[in-house]
């Protein structure tokens, strides 16, 4: 079956002449008719579309042929976005290519299908998408994760080789951690954000999840670069990242925060995580307790600018330009919050009023310069970290994944599930979830992420030690 | 529980331009005041001083040159849009 293998072996059997693109797209779209009705991670998918990109694919090209799935909030020229909301499920077609599918495109991978996620990317379960539910691929009655639940249940359960996810709090590791995929997140302002729908602005970054840390190499180099449509870009150079691949990780010294490695992790988690250490330290790396003080800051924090800059990002669905009008309203005000409060999810409202509450007037510098402040803090304790060690290392989740329905009622308890993931994008820092291990709960094995954060723009380094590991085990 | 902070909820829906029905109101200002509640770990810490980080890479005015390049047609930037008339968004009636 061609939906499980991986790009780099795919690339190997085009070149050789084995196969052809169009044998891919048939075999994903097979299995995504095979298994999506019960895994639910595709919200659409056009065939016909992706096999007239793969018959005119330039094969020569790095990932020429591969068809890649997508997020749904990610802008492709003439299909859906819906964001997982109501607000963009009808009548939205995406009038361009986002900056991420446009280098995609340009190094010959085929945009395939639309994947599943929490309404605006708000989730860590996928549970908050208005148009579906999306089932762990390991244990169906279980979430998938989220935001970018659908990627990663697409690239565990083989209906896609791999995909693109966005990340703003944790959105494309914990998901790949609870699912049992290679998920990365690269350095904030490494990938353009031009025609992702935006959800935090100085947090959102794109990255690709895929069935190994090669083709998540491998997808980097052609994902990241300089976008002009994207303020935020960085106009830096891009390494071959796949250098890294296959380099010993002998000398290099690894951080455990003393703040990361306490009560309220699961035991099984904590278990993988130990024998991870171990199996990191046979292969020659040094591993270092460390501090990082401000740990304790960091969901609350996320919790102040997250929703402070998505009450303001989210402030353009108005039912004028595109999205959902209401046919109730009367005047232009009625027009504005009815239109928003039949067309936005309850995660979604629940965030813009906590997000509008931070920043109004009394309440902006006790809440938001004062998050603001936090950040500094938090930013200022991974800078001094590393300056004693390459990379820091940490459970991606503290649980494996929950059941269906198992946090619905409590936001505040999922939101504090993120506490390892939300103060990497605090600090705009690139980090990976790798699967290291399994944990056993009634008779299934879920899987359990790693999580390795490296220094900004060294994501070389974090692609170095989670091949090393991935290859260890 | 009594609640800690005293929202109110209608006034921030109004800013937020979202119509609320009166069991989202009880209920949305009920588990603000609890996600609030937790967010007051920030005020634990001394942060007098300390410089407020809006982007964790620097960020700086970016201008490009002052050149016509391609952008949408009227028609594609329209092609959304839920009612259209003239070549122009319609909206509801705001002059009388």
């Amino acid at each position: 079956m061609l939906a499980s293998s991986t790009i780099t072996a795919l690339r190997q059997q085009i070149t050789a002449g084995d196969i052809t693109p169009r044998d891919i797209v048939l075999d994903v779209a097979k299995s995504i008719d095979a298994r999506n009705t019960e895994i639910g991670a595709y919200l659409s998918w056009d065939v016909e579309s992706a096999l007239a990109a793969a018959d005119r694919a330039d094969i020569k090209k790095p990932l020429g042929g591969i068809p890649i799935g997508v997020k749904d909030n990610m802008n492709v020229t003439g299909q859906p976005c819906t964001c997982g909301s109501r607000i963009l499920a009808e009548n939205y077609t995406a009038p361009y290519d986002a900056g991420a599918i446009q280098r995609l495109r340009s190094a010959g991978a085929i945009p395939f299908g639309r994947l599943n996620m929490d309404e605006f990317a708000m989730g860590s379960s996928t549970e908050n998408s208005a148009l579906g539910v999306t089932r762990n691929p390991r244990d169906i009655t279980r979430v998938p994760g989220g935001s970018s639940g659908g990627s990663a249940a697409a690239v565990a359960g083989d209906l896609a080789i791999a995909a693109l996810g966005s990340d703003t709090g944790g959105s494309i590791r914990q998901p790949a951690s609870l699912c049992g995929c290679v998920g990365i997140k690269p350095t904030y302002g490494r990938v353009s954000r031009y025609g992702l729908v935006a959800f935090a602005s100085s947090l959102d970054q794109i990255g690709p999840l895929t069935k190994t840390v090669e083709d998540a190499a491998l997808m980097l180099n052609h994902l990241c670069g300089y976008d002009a449509h994207d303020s935020t870009s960085l106009n830096v150079d891009v390494p071959d990242f796949t250098a890294a691949i296959g380099q010993d990780i002998k000398g290099l010294r690894i951080g455990l925060p003393k703040e990361y490695y306490i009560s309220g992790i699961h035991a099984g988690v904590s278990a993988s995580i130990q024998a991870a250490i171990k199996q990191l330290e046979s292969l020659g790396a040094i591993i270092e307790e460390i501090s990082l003080p401000h740990t304790e800051l960091g969901v609350a924090t996320y919790y102040v600018l997250a929703p402070a800059e998505a009450s303001a990002n989210l402030a353009r669905f108005d039912g004028v330009r595109y999205g959902h009008r209401s046919g109730r309203a009367g005047d232009l005000m009625e027009h504005y919050t009815q239109s928003r409060a039949e067309g936005f999810g309850p995660e979604v409202k629940r965030r813009i009023l906590l997000g509008t509450y931070v920043l109004s007037s009394g309440y902006y510098d006790a809440y938001y310069i004062r998050a603001q402040k936090a950040r500094t803090l938090i930013r200022n304790d991974f800078t001094e970290a590393f300056k004693h060690i390459d990379v820091i290392l940490s459970p991606t989740s503290p649980t494996p994944a929950h059941k269906l329905g198992e946090m619905k009622d409590n936001p505040l308890a999922a939101y504090l599930e993120d506490v390892f993931t939300i103060p990497v994008n605090l600090a705009g820092l690139p980090g990976i979830s790798v699967p290291c291990g399994n944990i056993e709960v009634d008779g299934i094995a879920l899987p359990i992420g790693l999580q390795i954060i490296g220094k900004a723009l060294d994501e070389s380094t974090v692609l170095r030690v989670a091949h090393a590991f991935e290859q260890s085990r | 529980m009594p609640a800690v902070h005293q929202i109110d909820i209608h006034h921030v829906a109004t800013l937020a331009r979202l119509t609320l029905s009166e069991d989202e109101a009880v209920r949305y200002a009920a588990q603000l005041d609890g996600i609030l509640t937790y967010i007051d770990t920030l005020t634990r810490y001394n942060l007098d001083g300390v410089e407020p980080t809006a982007h964790a890479m620097p960020v700086y005015d970016v201008l490009r040159a002052d050149e016509v390049r391609p952008g949408f047609t009227q028609d594609q930037a329209l092609s959304n849009a839920p009612k259209r008339t003239a070549d122009q968004f319609q909206i509801s009636k705001v002059i009388e």
